[in-house]
């Protein structure tokens, strides 16, 4: 499954919670991409769930917050084209409100 | 492949109409089918086309109604959140004796089960929403 992370992992559970279900691939848009910032608490938990999941961060929402030259390693960026690819290449896909 | 898009959020609120019209325009951009773009909860506030922003802001509304236009969309509005919300077209005014319409171009009002269908005829239905 592709989830798909909007939400700040310093403001909602979204993250952690999607990291819960085990295994799929996790793109984060919009405030989702600050989880994808080198330093931040996300880094480690990004480390451990390598093999686990795939992460892909949107590189527009990126740009936006400043943060495009700061991307963990272990995250794919990806434009809304890669956005559309994803949602096509996963089975189902799962909107984190 | 078929797409349905699901927006929940309003514009001018947060992000997800923005990120819903980007995400939308790269379906299209891709050679995907766009069966529906169904706006539901504060996300009918998509259709009024009463708004008026800034000039140097984008018009979200309009952006809407023009990609509509442009790939013959089937764009749907729920009823039921529209009529709280105060969108109304035709039916709805005479239907509840209100004085104006304001459903922007390329919208129409209708009932969930639009929303059911597309999920139903679609291979991916994807939500936008805060």
């Amino acid at each position: 499954m592709l989830h798909i992370i909007n939400k700040s992992p310093y403001d909602r559970p979204a993250f952690d919670s999607a990291l819960k279900t085990g295994e799929g691939a996790i793109l984060l848009i919009e405030d989702g991409v600050y989880a994808a910032a080198r330093g931040g608490a996300t880094e480690a938990k990004i480390s451990a769930a390598q093999g686990k999941f795939k992460f892909y961060a949107l590189t527009q929402d990126l740009e936006a917050r400043g943060i495009a030259d700061r991307v963990i390693d272990g995250v794919t960026t990806v434009d809304y084209g890669g956005f559309v690819d994803l949602v096509a290449e996963y089975k189902t896909c799962q909107s984190w409100l | 492949m078929k797409f349905s898009i699901l927006v929940n959020e309003g514009p001018y609120t947060h992000q997800a109409s923005d990120t819903a019209y980007q995400f939308t325009k790269a379906v299209l951009a891709k050679g995907h089918e766009v069966f529906r773009v169904f706006f539901y909860h504060d996300g009918v506030n998509n259709a009024t086309r009463l708004t008026t922003p800034p000039q140097d802001d984008r018009n979200i509304v309009n952006r809407w109604s023009k990609l509509a236009e442009e790939h013959n969309l089937d764009m749907v509005v729920c009823v039921a959140a529209a009529q709280r919300r105060g969108i109304v077209d035709e039916g709805e005014m005479k239907r509840n004796g209100k004085d104006a319409t304001n459903l922007a171009a390329g919208f129409r009002i209708s009932g969930l089960g639009q929303l059911v269908e597309a999920g139903i005829q679609s291979d991916r239905l994807v939500v936008f929403g805060d």
